[in-house]
Parts: C-alpha cells; structure tokens; sequence
C-alpha cells in the first residue's frame, strides 16, 4: 500500500511538473498574471508530492518491506536504524528519488521565497525547474522505479553494501547533491534571462544567492566524500581522481568560477555573456556526472552496450538540456547588450584571470576523464588516465591561479594599480619567504618544491588577512576605529577574506600530506612495536567481537611518544556474513592538526597481523581549508544586499555606482 | 553522483578478496629499490580495477604485477625499462600517464592550449571593445556626412555677413 501511494504520488508530481512546465511561459506570453502565478502553486505542490514518495521509500526501508525489490536489494532487517535510513538512497533508484526530490526543493523555495522576484522571470524560472524535472520524473517512472514489488516476497534481504555503512553515507551524497542540483537554479535564470533577453546587475544579485548555495554545499559535500574515503578506504588516500571524484570537481570549479563572474555583474555590470554562459556549464557539468556515474559507463564502455536503457535515457535528457540550452545561447546571447570597460589590471580583469584558469583546470579534468571512452568509442584503443596525469596538468593550473588570488581583492575596479597593490602585498611576500627559507633549512633541503609550494600557500593566507587589515585601517588607525570599521565592513567582504585563506589552508595540508607522509608496512604479532615518526605504538592484542549485522577482529595498539604513553588505538577489521565482504575500520588519533592512522590487514597462519600505520602531518588541513572557504561562503551569503531582498533595476544601478 | 566511494568499493566487492595494496611480505630489503618500486607503482594501472593504480589496489592482479615490478628492479631494470616491460607485455593500458603520441595529442595539448587560446582570446576581445568605444567616442564629436552637407545647406542659406541685407 505504502509503496503504491509513494508510486502515485511520484506520477502527480511528474502530472504537475508538466503542468508548471507549460502554462507559466503561456502567461508569460500573454501577460497574464494568473497563469504565471501558476508556476508558484505548482513548484510548492510538486515538492509535497515528491515528498511523499520519497518519505514512503524511507518508511518501507525503515519497517524492512521485503516485498519491495529495492527494499530487498539493500537492507536488512537487522541493519541498524541509521543505516536503514541512509540505506534509502545508497543505491540507484533511491539516490535518484533523493535528486529529484532535492530538485523539488530548490523550485519550492524560489517560489516560497521569490517574491521580489519579477512575475515573468519567476514563471520562467519555474518553467525551466519543471523541464528538468519532468526529464527526471520520466527517467525514474520509466527506468528506475523504487517501488518495484516482488512477487513472492523473500524474508531476508540482502543488505547494503558494508562499505556504505557508514555515517558518511549520511551526510555525503544529500550535500553534494545539494551542490549539484543547487546549480539547476542559476541554469533555470540563465534560460529565463536568454528568453526573456534582458539581463541586468540586479539579475546578478538573485542569482548569487543561489549559486553561493549550491557551491557551498558542493564544497562541503565534496570534502567529506574525500575524508569518508580517507578513513574508510583503509589506504589513507583522500583524493584518487577517480572519474566519480571528478565528476563532482568539475561543477565545483565551474560554480567558483560562476561565483567570481558573477561578482563583476552584479557590481559592474560586465561579463553578462559569459556569466550565462557558466551558469548553463555549471548545471550541464553536473548533469554529465550523473550520467557518468548513472549510465555505468565507467565501470565499462561494453557494460554501458550490454544495458543501455537507463544510459540512453540519461544521455537523452542530457544531450536536450546541453544541446537545448547551448543553441538557445547561440541563438540569444548576442541579443544581450555588452557591459562596462574595463583595464586588464583591475578587479574585474582579476577575476577573469580567474575565471580563464579554473575554467582551464575544469577542462583539463573533463577531457581526462572523457578522453579514454571517447578513444574507445571511436578507435577501440584503450589507455588510462589516471592520478599522475591530473598531478601534472591540473596542479600547476591551480597552483598558477593562487599566485594571482592575493592581488585580486587589492585591485580597484576599473583600473587597478599592480605595482600599489604589490607593495601592499609586500608584507605577506616577505612572510611566505621567510616560511619556505624555515621549512627548507627545517627540512634539510630535502624537497624544493613543498617549501615552495607552502610558501605560496602562507602568501595567500597573509594576503587574505592583509587585504582585512587594508579595508579595516588596522596599524594605521587606532584599534578602536578598526574595529567599528570591522563591523561596519560588509559580510561579503569578511567571506572572502575567510574563502580564500581556506584555500591556503587547503594547499599546506596537501602539500604536507604527500610529502612528509611517514607509513610503517608489516606484520606484527602481540607485544610487538613499531616506530613510526617518532611514535611508538605495541600491539597488545586481537579479540574477536560480534556487531550487530557483522562480526570483527579488533586489535589494540597502544600509542607513546618519547616514553610517555599517549593514548589506546583500536582499528578493526569487519566481516559482514549476508554479503560475505570485509571492511576495514581505521583508527585515527589526532595530534594537531595531524593524524597517526591504522588499518588491519590479513592476519597469517602463526598469528601474525598486517598492519599499516601513517603519520600524516597537518593532514586535517585538507578539510578544514574547504570547511573555511565554505564559512566564508556563508558569511557572503547573510551580507545585508543579499538578504534584504533584489532592489529594482534602476535602483540597483544607484547603488552599484555608490558602492566603493 | 553516487558517493565517491562507489565505485571503488565496487571492486572491493567484486574482488572479493580482502587482501590490500602492499603486503609486508612484498617489500624488497634494499629501502632505495622499494622506494622505486612504490613511485613505479603508482603510475602504473591495475587493469581489473576502476582507475585504481597497483600501489592503491586490493586486487590479486595487482599484487602479481607489485611482484613483479620488484622482480625487474631486483634484476637490474631502469624505471623506463621496468614500464616498456610492463608496456610490451600488457599495452599502454597499464600506464596511468599516458604517454605522448598521435592518440594521445589532444588529451594532452588541450590544457595548455585552452589556457594561451582563452587567454589570446580575452586579449583580442579587450582590445576589440576598446578600439570600438574609443571609436565610439571619437564618433560623437565628429559629423556624419549627412550632418555635414546640412551644415552646408545651412551656412549657404545664411546671408553672409558682408553682404547688406
């Protein structure tokens, strides 16, 4: 019963989403404001209906309903709650029920929240959210319906793949989708701007919101899928450019590039054509990793031959939504009058240098991931693009945009003075140096490039805080009038400054990470100890223990520096019996910033246990840096002219010359 | 889409073996060689396994190929002759960088090539738009023909000034 009340509900919201797909561009036409208000109603009722259904997958998961395939394919009654809950979308009917549903989401809050909003663009916006959403609705009705009964129900299910039972398994995927289908909003505006072929600065201040929200929860997602693979995994690797990785970095870096560009509309009124334009890259990315990861065609280019329904269908709704939105650009865009001049030093041309590297870097990595099909596709070759190929293209891309961050923020609009803000940036400089002239004498000369490199990254930091201690007078006023400044500066402002030493932050844990990783391999049998960086760590012994869906080896280490004993470590090694797989469960210990990592391997005939033990120096960097830049986005998004809702046009324009 | 895990968890299950990337039993006595050994492994693939190279990987193929990397270091190889070995026997699949040649080009001449093109691009349309508005600029003090034959009619149809009306 459940199951088929959740089944309808999915088809009344596909029956509304065609409705909101349709009648708003007729009202829109013909100016009718009823007809338009349509969208509104529609956009809130397709979110309750999505809602259900998905709330009815959630219970059959949750009450072990057998009886539904999905159900039966992945979970099990003794599966613990948690699990059961998250079950629901780590497979894939379920996780496309969540993206629609997430979809539905952001076209309920543009209609509940929209009101400043001009009557036309709403209904277009919402008309172009509902084409999506139709798409999507018919791909699951169609290929992948959760509601699926079996007809002779089994007892047991098979439960969900161990790897995935995980507490990460919570939070990852509804945040990177978060991220991903945000990213459907500045698409739907970008449609709307191109049909309606007006696009102003006030355009750009409805749009930012939205995109700051997709990219921070695209950043945050992305981050914690790293640290569950880090800790999960067994082999402390946090990033393996793994085309599944990499589907979720190329809309990252498409929405930080749309994030920056719309930056220069929005104050300047510049850059209109390419804003749209990355607005609609932005979503088609994030379209192409869901057919990436959606189709199999990366398990096997044959794999995708063998079964290829739900591939097509994925491939269809995306060569409509990219082919679609790309002619109407072609078509449109010049219709879009051209924005302000500006000098190649300035803001502006700050951040298009911006813009030109990481849309560099997006390209690198869409053409490292598609290259091998497509090769295979077309001549049967087969090669691998793997991990040393992006380290070498894509690391010097990005480390070639960090040169240019610090100068961005001290540039003027217009036109910009290289050699002021030099000399205001002369302090952070002087820093980085003195740090790599430190960390290489420190380290013996061992590696120049991660002085360097960390060098660059303090550079970007003390740049970030320079440019705070600019704009609030800090050392030239006294400490009282900095700080009313400091309140008084704008919370986009403070987002920037935090965004950016995020970035840093980001760049010394990576750096740290790969090169002064110290890893101890062998087998160790009780009493005995390895000495890893200075740690001392004994094994004391294995038990065997009895978990809920699995059974567990647990070995004790305990951990001691220089003598004094430190603290008890406890890694694991799982056995799950309904899927007959093992995981293994790392035991992490903090220090710092830094992490003494262990994982269990096999254990042999006399008793003896593998064992991998890391030290991995400022290794939590690498997610604090992402977990800062999105604080930072945060911070942008409450400032005041975001909040306080979208000023007319003509106001805006006011306010924009009036602003710095 | 899928968490970022998925896929590589894919093999850990298909694999079904629990076994993982580098055994203590595989690693050489001399530090030096072991260290090639692991930047050897690396750059080069576990064929079996989702874009996983052998270093990282859990599966039985990529210990064999682990094993035998170290066999070839222990013989004498260079790295190079170590990777054409690896090459020769099981084609470029194996490498995760792949190497520059005909079918190669383009994956590897696009990123530099986006960067200089985008760049030129942004230059030229720079110089484009200002050449335009200072023509525009420029524009707005002179006359168009049309104005000026106006400008003529008008000055001919007034009375000169030395001629008494």
């Amino acid at each position: 019963m459940i199951a088929e009340a959740g089944h309808y509900a999915l088809v009344l919201a596909l029956a509304l989403a065609l409705i909101q797909s349709t009648l708003p561009l007729l009202g829109a036409r013909w100016r009718d404001p009823a007809l338009m208000n349509v969208a509104r109603s529609a956009a809130l009722a397709q979110l309750l209906f999505v809602a259900a259904s998905f709330a009815a997958l959630v219970t059959l998961h949750v009450t072990s309903d057998f009886s539904v395939v999905n159900v039966f394919e992945n979970s099990h009654s003794l599966k613990p709650l948690i699990y059961k809950i998250t079950g629901v979308w780590g497979n894939h009917e379920g996780s496309m029920l969540l993206w629609v549903l997430i979809l539905a989401l952001f076209g309920g809050m543009v209609a509940a929240f929209g009101n400043n909003l001009p009557l036309s663009l709403r209904a277009h916006v919402l008309a172009v959210q509902a084409w999506i959403a139709s798409a999507f609705y018919l791909f699951i009705l169609i290929t992948s319906n959760p509601f699926l009964r079996i007809v002779n129900p089994p007892i047991e299910g098979r439960d969900l793949n161990p790897v995935l039972q995980d507490f990460g398994l919570a939070v990852h995927p509804p945040m990177l989708y978060l991220g991903y289908v945000g990213f459907s909003i500045s698409f739907s505006f970008a449609i709307a701007a191109l049909i309606e072929g007006r696009i102003d600065a006030a355009w750009a201040r409805w749009v930012r919101p939205w995109t700051l929200v997709a990219w921070i929860f695209l950043t945050l997602g992305i981050s914690m899928g790293s640290y569950w693979a880090y800790y999960e995994l067994g082999w402390g690797g946090w990033w393996f450019w793994d085309p599944v990785e990499n589907a979720s970095l190329m809309p990252w870096l498409a929405g930080t590039a749309l994030l920056h560009s719309l930056v220069v509309m929005e104050k300047r009124n510049a850059l209109k054509v390419w804003t749209i334009l990355l607005s609609i890259l932005a979503f088609s990315l994030s379209l192409l990793g869901t057919f990436l990861v959606r189709s199999g065609v990366l398990t096997s280019v044959h794999a995708f031959a063998t079964d290829p329904t739900r591939g097509v269908f994925i491939l269809l709704i995306l060569c409509l939504f990219i082919g679609g939105s790309l002619s109407l650009f072609a078509w449109r865009a010049s219709a879009l009058k051209q924005g302000g001049l500006f000098a190649p030093i300035s803001r502006e041309g700050a951040l298009v240098l911006n813009n030109l590297f990481l849309t560099t870097a997006c390209a690198t990595v869409f053409i490292g991931t598609l290259y091998p099909l497509a090769l295979e596709v077309l001549t049967g070759e087969k090669i691998s693009v793997g991990a040393p190929f992006f380290n070498l293209t894509f690391g010097p891309l990005f480390l070639g945009v960090l040169i240019a961050v610090p100068f961005g923020p001290m540039l003027a609009w217009k036109r910009g003075d290289l050699l002021g803000a030099a000399q205001r940036l002369m302090a952070a400089g002087i820093t980085a140096l003195i740090a790599v002239a430190v960390l290489w004498a420190w380290t013996g000369g061992g590696s120049t490039l991660a002085p360097l490199a960390i060098g660059l990254a303090i550079f970007v930091i003390a740049g970030a805080l320079t440019d705070l201690a600019e704009r609030t007078g800090l050392f030239r006023l006294p400490l009282s009038a900095s700080f009313r400044r400091a309140r008084g500066l704008p919370r986009s402002s403070w987002g920037t400054v935090f965004a950016h030493a995020g970035v840093g932050m980001a760049l010394i844990g990576i750096v740290c990470e790969t090169t002064w990783n110290t890893e101890y391999i062998g087998s160790m049998k009780p009493d005995d100890v390895a000495i890893v960086a200075r740690y001392q760590l004994r094994l004391d012994g294995a038990t065997q223990q009895q978990g809920p869906n699995y059974r567990e080896m647990l070995a004790q280490f305990t951990v001691s520096l220089d003598g004094e004993r430190l603290a008890i470590m406890t890694p694991s090694k799982r056995n799950f019996t309904t899927r007959g797989s093992t995981t293994t469960e790392a035991a992490l210990l903090t220090r710092g910033f830094s992490q003494l990592y262990i994982s269990l391997g096999e254990t042999a005939a006399d008793g003896a246990i593998a064992v991998r033990i890391y030290h991995k120096p400022m290794v939590l960097l690498i997610w604090l840096g992402p977990v800062l830049m999105a604080f930072g986005g945060l911070l942008s998004l409450s400032d005041r002219r975001l909040r306080v809702g979208a000023p007319k046009p003509a106001k805006a324009m006011r306010g924009l010359q009036a602003a710095e | 889409m899928k968490p970022i895990l998925a896929c590589v968890l894919a093999l850990v299950v298909l694999s079904g073996c629990p076994a993982y990337a580098v055994q203590p039993d595989e690693i050489m006595s001399d530090p030096a060689k072991e260290a090639r050994a692991r930047d050897l492994s690396r750059e080069l693939r576990c064929m079996v396994c989702q874009n996983q190279s052998i270093d990282d990987s859990e599966a039985p193929l990529a210990r064999d190929l682990r094993l035998l990397v170290r066999e070839r270091i222990s013989a004498g190889d260079s790295d190079a002759q170590v990777i054409d070995f690896l090459v020769a026997r099981y084609g470029e699949f194996v490498l995760l960088k792949p190497r520059l040649e005909r079918h190669t080009l383009l994956l590897w001449l696009l990123p530099p090539f986006a960067l200089v093109g985008g760049g030129l691009a942004l230059w030229l349309n720079w110089r484009r738009r200002s050449k335009s508005a200072a023509a525009d600029d420029e524009s707005l003090f002179k006359l168009t023909a049309e104005e000026e034959t106006r400008l003529e009619q008008l000055l001919a149809a007034q009375p000169s000034p030395d001629q008494p009306a």
